[in-house]
């Protein structure tokens, strides 16, 4: 039996039936067709498929797409604003926060939660703050310099916490 | 974007936007999804299979068996051993056997589970020990040892007044790459197939499957899908065989997708191993000779075992001067997983016994472990206990002088007032307060050969296009390696824009339109991709100059520098894109490194090998000597990586590569009992986390190798060499034992 | 799998008498982790995530009443002061993800013995409120777990609350795992003094068929300790202590570790345990 799901994803509403058995992760990446949330490990353990609904970071593994409806839900396509990336994103970026990249969404979406809740957090913090998630390749350490170059960016622009302040490039 | 500069990676943008898109991405109109039926004995005789109900069930379109493979039904990387779907027998936990492909994967799943297979259940052989046994049964037709290597260098009857012995045993390490194994396959009207896929070697692929699809290899293209990782997890074939298999039945594209379950099972792991040693050295510490025996669990088929086998026996003695060594090096079938190639390739597993085994020593002779190091360094000239001489920079003091010179981080203990766990072993769970906690130093440097071995033929090819668009000039660079993270589009970048001074360099996808790169793995693509690269680019920057100075009668000595030609001087010629007009200029080139050869079969002598790269670590470990709890508090490393072509992602190498060694030492461990991996998830296979992993402090070398392009050396498989065993040394010397195994778990610690 | 999703406390409890089989999800993070693996396929699931008065606490009769789906994160920022030892226990669990998802009542309906807020119940003398169309009844959490993965719960039952007395005294929680954050328990040992009542309660986690207390070491204990002096424990009584408690465990091999480290463990981690409690007692009890 299906069952309707309306939920907004990154500011657009979506609206279909699904089976209950359907995984948040398998309807934003299958359904919705966003695919940047990415699926690591099946058991709630990588953080690869991190996204935040209304505005809590959560793995988006541990949630049936039906338990969704209603909610506002925030993935990796969701924070850059036009050509222009995130702070996180960007910082990501430049300070090499990445190699394969797949945990990266993840990463960058459990950072964003971190830092709306935590906007300076020490180098500790920032680490409790990622500790959801897993990376292969990076030894997270370019993750906690990216961390600690977008708190700065973010905090150095308006109050604003999605204010854009990064060159873009 | 030159060589020597920290570029961001080419592909970051789309990395951090989510469009990247990888191989568990990949969609098609149509498609079907494939499962696979894998066996739950590590050893039995199929007696039949029966696929009626998983064919009778909703959305099933096909169901093959081992009767359905079309061409050879036996692969692998070095012995073609393997059945791409098994026959007689299954000879390990999770071997395929049967195939299915539905319209959804669920269907597919539920199908996968109907279908039935008698087996006979025979006693699993899950001990390298045992498969050596005379009397044991033989898992393939020439028996239990897949290759057995012996070193004889020296004097075999070496004696030496200090002897020190020691028995060391690596449990099984796996890649866990972040994204599971996955691919598209896209049948053709013509009975080809295209095969899109996360690879680290597309050409081997296509060879591979070419004949176990009885297809000319022309039938049989591919096309590299986003990787997320690899480590060695994508050398051999997982899905790529049975995905065709099923999209050619099927007339329709067919996509697979592991689950994390099913990717333990998926791909080889980490030898597990057992070496035995024994040094003997003088008593100013020099050694004398080294003895050992290395014994390496290759599980049911062969993989890379034969080539991880040379390796562990040539690094046997690690970087020191060993006149007289007696190595043998035995790789077994078992019934255990499948073993072959991950970072460090049989580098890791004997640098835990040989620094192991130095630390012994210093301690026999009441001398710094660091400088008995130093005291026996392998320096340039010297020759390896293989006969080679090794030729280039040979940093083993310096490296070991970079770390022993860099400062301690501050001690954890004795802040007063509020204990911050997360400094502690245990972090959070709140496990003690500096109760039972004492802090460790160890060291150990490890070195490894770059590139292929023992005359495997090592090449890359490059295709550098040079054209006008949009009234610029751009580089289109085409190889076929694998980009697996490392970041080789942005050194491929790098290079042909150094080469030819063009500002707007593009890499194109990998596939197999183009000559073999090799793979991306022993270190070697920035090597010899890079190479090609280099090589191809020389070539149309050569037809450039050419034609600049036919063309316009100008003078010799000309380059080019930012899309300009310009004189020696560095005068403005001629716009690149002027002078280019609607030329396209295109080279392709192969790039061979010099050439190896095979170790001789009674006494182990060979240049077997072409490069070698050294990396050195120091672990500041604290251990809560009661519990077993550690926490490591800093890596220090120091690694000659010849030149950084692009220190940003040479750091990133080594601070990831020391991770993974981490892993291993303190916690990463396929467990089996009887043969069946018992932790097959995230949940019970632990990796590192941001908290588990410090930070980081290092000394990039840039010695020059006169070899090599740029003089650079390969840089991803060092730090996960030595990483560990200094952890390990750590461990030892806050808590006096004597630490024999990894990973360490808690109760090695304290029972 | 038929989904239900009541919207009212009474809608959930009619639909519960309807479908006994129906497996309740509130956070999801146990539930989901068994579906994914294929360990368990419910053929009917309730998702409790929209009932609104099980994501509300309150205080009553002197305990705090702490609604099923109360997630971990907001009882480590809301209840921190008043259950200090299940909030230790709460930051433990998973990681920033999960505990915004994942609820004590969850814990308590999967009753893993390796659940992290179970010691500190048991150390708490908690009581797990079920609650069924016909009536309401409070378990003590000492009677809660039956078996592996079974709890006391009747098939026509949901989990309500659970209902603790702030704490009345020092609380720790200790968790042994093989890495430094999202580890499941190799095993785990929480302790609560009642300075009023001169009562000492543990827990034990991971190291027996369902988390446990460990009644004779509390006893042992209550008497040897110096409740108005404030003398620390002789070293033999602290010691003593420890080896009660690794005795009350009742641990098996595993994956996770072996039953002799999990006894030894416990007995390091009960004996520390203790002196924190006391330190704490000492300097901040009145």
């Amino acid at each position: 039996m299906k069952h309707k799901v309306a939920v907004t994803v990154n500011g657009h509403k979506h609206e279909h039936e699904v089976e209950p058995r359907l995984l948040l992760v398998h309807y934003l990446r299958d359904v919705v067709g966003l695919t940047g949330t990415h699926i690591g490990c099946d058991t709630s353990q990588c953080g690869a498929c991190t996204i935040h609904v209304d505005g809590k970071a959560v793995k988006s593994c541990t949630m049936f797409a039906v338990q969704a409806d209603g909610r506002s839900l925030t993935t990796i396509e969701g924070m850059a604003k036009g050509d222009e990336l995130h702070p996180i994103q960007q910082a990501f970026w430049d300070e090499h926060g990445l190699q394969c990249g797949y945990c990266t969404p993840g990463f960058i979406m459990a950072a964003a939660y971190l830092l709306e809740q935590n906007p300076n957090p020490t180098e500790d913090e920032i680490r409790k703050g990622l500790e959801g998630n897993l990376c292969r390749c990076t030894g997270y350490v370019n993750i906690v310099k990216a961390v600690q170059t977008a708190a700065k960016t973010m905090s150095g622009t308006t109050a604003g916490k999605t204010q854009v302040a990064a060159g873009g490039n | 974007m030159r060589v020597g500069e920290s570029v961001r990676r080419p592909d970051g943008a789309a990395k951090v936007r989510g469009r990247f898109e990888y191989s568990s991405d990949l969609h098609a109109p149509d498609m079907l999804w494939g499962a696979t039926v894998r066996s739950p004995h590590p050893y039995a005789r199929i007696k039949a299979i029966d696929i009626s109900a998983a064919r009778a069930m909703p959305g099933v379109h096909v169901v093959l068996t081992h009767k359905d493979v079309t061409g050879r039904n036996l692969y692998g990387l070095e012995i073609k051993d393997q059945p791409v779907l098994a026959h007689d027998f299954v000879r390990y936990w999770g071997e395929a056997v049967a195939l299915v492909a539905a319209d959804h994967p669920e269907q597919a799943r539920r199908a996968a589970q109907a279908l039935k297979v008698d087996y006979e259940v025979l006693k699993p052989i899950t001990d390298a020990e045992a498969a050596l046994a005379p009397d044991a049964a033989k898992l393939h037709p020439n028996g239990n040892i897949t290759r057995q290597v012996k070193i004889r260098h020296g004097d075999q009857s070496a004696r030496a007044d200090i002897v020190v012995t020691g028995e060391y045993e690596i449990g099984m390490q796996d890649q866990a790459p972040l994204g599971p194994e996955s691919g598209l396959a896209v049948p053709e009207q013509d009975g080809s197939v295209e095969l899109h896929i996360a690879t680290q070697w597309l050409h081997v692929d296509q060879e591979q499957l070419a004949a176990v699809l009885g297809l000319p290899p022309e039938k049989v293209r591919l096309t590299m899908a986003g990787i997320g990782g690899a480590f060695g997890a994508r050398e051999d074939l997982s899905m790529q065989a049975h995905a065709c298999l099923l999209a050619l039945e099927a007339g329709r594209p067919v996509k697979m997708s592991y689950s994390r379950t099913e990717s333990f099972v998926g791909h080889v792991h980490r030898h597990p191993g057992r070496l035995w040693y024994e040094h003997g050295a003088d008593r100013d510490g020099r050694l004398v000779y080294v003895k050992a025996r290395i014994l390496l669990d290759g599980g049911a088929y062969a993989s890379s075992s034969t080539a991880v086998i040379a390796n562990a026996s040539c690094f046997s003695c690690g970087p020191y001067r060993v006149p007289s060594a007696t190595i043998d090096g035995i790789v077994a079938y078992t019934n255990n997983p499948p073993c072959g190639a991950m970072r460090g390739f049989g580098s890791v597993q004997n640098c835990y016994a040989h620094e192991a085994q130095m630390d012994k020593l210093a301690a026999e002779l009441k001398m710094d472990p660091v400088e008995l190091r130093m005291r026996n360094a392998l320096q340039t000239g010297d020759k390896l206990i293989t006969g080679q001489t090794i030729d280039g920079p040979v940093p083993v003091a310096e490296l070991l002088k970079s770390i022993a010179a860099m400062p301690l981080p501050a001690s954890g203990e004795g802040k007063g007032g509020d204990v911050d766990l997360t400094k502690l072993p245990g972090g959070v769970s709140n496990t003690t307060h500096g109760e039972g906690v004492k802090r460790g130093v160890g060291y150990a440097i490890g070195f490894k050969n770059i590139g292929y071995s023992e005359g495997f033929k090592d090449y890359s090819t490059a295709k550098v296009r040079l054209f006008t668009k949009d009234g610029k000039a751009r580089v289109e660079v085409h190889t076929a390696a694998a980009e697996v993270g490392q970041g080789l589009v942005t050194v491929q970048a790098q290079i042909a824009g150094t080469e030819l001074g063009v500002n707007d360099v593009v890499v194109l996808d990998a596939d197999t339109n183009v000559g073999s790169a090799g793979s991306s793995s022993a270190s070697r693509q920035t090597y010899i991709t890079g190479g090609a690269v280099k090589t191809a680019s020389e070539a149309v920057r050569d037809r450039v100059i050419a034609m600049a100075r036919a063309e316009l009668r100008a003078p010799s000595g000309l380059h080019i520098e930012n899309d300009n030609v310009v004189t020696g001087t560095g005068k403005l010629v001629v716009p690149l894109a002027t002078l280019l007009g609607d030329e396209v200029i295109e080279e392709t080139r192969e790039f061979h490194p010099r050439q190896t050869f095979p170790l001789d079969a009674e006494t182990g002598q060979a240049d077997a090998h072409m490069q070698y790269a050294f990396a050195a670590h120091r672990a500041v470990v604290d251990v809560d000597a009661e519990l077993g709890l550690l926490k490591v508090v800093e890596l220090a490393t120091a690694q000659d990586v010849g030149k950084a072509i692009n220190p940003q992602a040479v750091e990133g190498q080594i601070e990831g590569g020391s991770a993974q060694g981490l892993g291993l030492a303190v916690m990463e461990e396929i467990q089996l009992k009887d043969g069946v991996i018992r932790n097959a998830s995230f949940t019970d296979y632990l990796l590192p986390t941001i908290l588990d992993m410090p930070p980081v402090r290092m000394d990039v070398l840039e010695l020059g190798d006169p070899n090599s392009p740029y003089g650079l050396k390969g840089v991803g498989e060092p730090p996960t060499i030595s990483s560990g065993p200094a952890i390990a040394a750590a461990v030892r010397a806050a808590t006096g034992r004597p630490i024999t195994r990894v990973p360490i778990r808690p109760h090695d610690l304290t029972l | 799998m038929n989904f239900l999703q009541p919207s009212t406390w009474a809608e959930a409890l009619a639909m519960k008498a309807a479908h006994p089989e129906a497996l309740p999800i509130a956070g999801g993070t146990d539930v989901l982790v068994e579906i994914n693996l294929d360990h368990n396929r419910p053929d009917t699931v309730m998702d409790l995530t929209r009932v609104a008065d099980l994501a509300e606490w309150a205080t009553e009769d002197g305990l705090v009443r702490v609604g099923a789906g109360v997630t971990y994160t907001r009882i480590i920022d809301e209840l921190g002061d008043r259950m200090p030892g299940l909030a230790m226990a709460s930051r433990t669990v998973g990681s920033p993800q999960i505990r915004n998802r994942g609820t004590v009542g969850g814990n308590l309906g999967t009753a893993s013995p390796a659940g992290d807020a179970h010691p500190p119940l048991l150390a708490s003398d908690a009581l797990v409120e079920l609650a069924s169309a016909s009536g309401t009844r409070r378990v003590p959490v000492r009677d809660f777990f039956t078996g592996p993965k079974r709890n006391a719960a009747r098939k026509d039952e949901l989990i309500a609350a659970f209902l603790i007395e702030p704490a009345t005294g020092p609380q720790t929680f200790s968790k042994v795992g093989t890495r430094n954050a999202m580890v499941i328990a190799v095993c785990s040992f929480a302790l609560a003094l009642d300075a009023g009542r001169r009562r000492v309660r543990t827990g034990i986690g991971s190291a027996g068929p369902t988390p446990l207390p460990a009644p004779e070491a509390e006893q042992f204990i209550e008497g040897e300790l110096d409740w108005d002096g404030r003398q620390p424990p002789s070293d033999a009584a602290v010691a003593r202590f420890g080896e009660l408690a690794a005795a009350a465990a009742k641990p098996i091999d595993d994956v996770r570790g072996t039953a002799a480290y999990r006894r030894h463990a416990l007995s390091v981690m009960a004996r520390r345990s203790l002196g924190w409690a006391w330190q704490d007692y000492r300097v901040g009890w009145a």
